[in-house]
């Protein structure tokens, strides 16, 4: 786990604060209103995804750090939780799953079978989901714990946090997703 | 009266002479040979005779030896079940590497339908008169048959897999 301690307030960025105003930039506002609240989608297909209902059950609960809501639905979600095996049958539901999200959008792909097909190592198991889709945040383990679900939760949120408004634009992102054959 | 397996044989002889041969007890199971051409009958004698009444098709699948002579490189084989004495048999049929075709026994067993689509999207064996014979677990766009011996168990696109890790002995590290 990351040191960061449980607050119930997002911390303000840093900024200049006088009286009756408080002067920051724009994209670090942006990014702390997103970093605390990441609609999860959960796209679970074997054991890790109990593992991640363990997560959002009110034991770890994930909601602690802004994902209360699953979103079941790609269109309204920040964040693709990929969690298991994924045959290459699979993989262009996949592929359309990610492109029905709105961006931005960031991909956790967790244990050793989304990462890297794990112990799969077949004809018919995509080896690692990095071949057809953009990922954010990988999170090993066979399966990871809940805690370690929650750390590569809390390391996306990091890296959201100071995401720069304009990444999404960038032409290095467009060649990303270029990379991918994905428009 | 238990059915008796020398009765099974003693049936199936009398009606169908040398396309069924190589009857043998095989845990527990009697297991014979049926000539590839000769299975829709042989199945619906099983099925429909008075006394042998294997009314259930336990399952059907397919076998590959690459080292067998070519006329005997491929195999399917059904499981039946005689629900009312409780008997089971296995039923092999070899067929010809050149071209692996046998007739659908789905007009007989409905159940046959996915498991002879399944036998042919792993071991490509043309199932004659089936009514949708594509692959069925597989992606469409596959050109191999995979559980035939000569294609590799693994994927090829792979990076980051050891097989010394894998129980594999050939170093691509």
């Amino acid at each position: 786990m990351s040191d960061s301690k449980i607050i119930t307030n997002a911390e303000a960025p840093e900024g200049y604060s006088g009286e009756g105003f408080f002067a920051t930039k724009l994209s670090d506002v942006v990014g702390m209103a997103r970093a605390n609240s990441l609609w999860p989608l959960p796209f679970a297909t074997s054991c890790c995804g109990i593992e991640f209902m363990a997560t959002m059950a009110s034991h770890y609960d994930v909601a602690r750090f802004g994902s209360e809501r699953m979103s079941f639905s790609p269109r309204q979600a920040d964040m693709l939780l990929v969690m298991g095996t994924i045959a290459k049958k699979m993989a262009p539901i996949l592929r359309q799953v990610y492109e029905q999200m709105a961006e931005p959008r960031w991909v956790i792909s967790v244990g050793a079978c989304a990462c890297s097909g794990g112990i799969f190592d077949t004809y018919s198991v995509l080896q690692g989901i990095d071949k057809v889709i953009p990922v954010d945040v990988y999170v090993p383990g066979c399966p990871p714990r809940p805690e370690q679900i929650l750390d590569g939760i809390m390391r996306l949120q990091d890296m959201v946090r100071t995401e720069s408004v304009r990444r999404r634009s960038s032409p290095e992102y467009t060649e990303l997703l270029a990379s991918y054959n994905i428009k | 009266m238990a059915l008796e397996n020398p009765v099974i044989q003693q049936a199936l002889t009398d009606s169908f002479g040398s396309a069924v041969s190589d009857f043998q007890q095989i845990h527990d199971i009697l297991t014979f040979e049926v000539a590839a051409d000769s299975i829709s009958e042989v199945m619906l004698f099983l099925r429909d005779d008075a006394t042998l009444r294997f009314n259930f098709l336990t399952t059907l699948c397919g076998m590959h030896f690459p080292d067998a002579s070519t006329d005997r490189q491929f195999a399917v084989v059904y499981h039946m079940h005689n629900w009312i004495d409780n008997v089971r048999i296995r039923i092999k049929c070899y067929l010809n590497a050149k071209n692996p075709q046998i007739d659908t026994v789905s007009s007989i067993f409905l159940s046959a339908n996915w498991q002879e689509r399944e036998t042919y999207d792993f071991f490509g064996i043309i199932f004659k008169g089936h009514p949708q014979l594509k692959r069925i677990l597989n992606m469409d766009e596959m050109v191999s048959f995979p559980m035939r011996k000569e294609f590799p168990l693994e994927d090829g696109g792979r990076t980051d897999k050891d097989d010394r890790f894998f129980g594999r002995t050939t170093d691509n590290c």
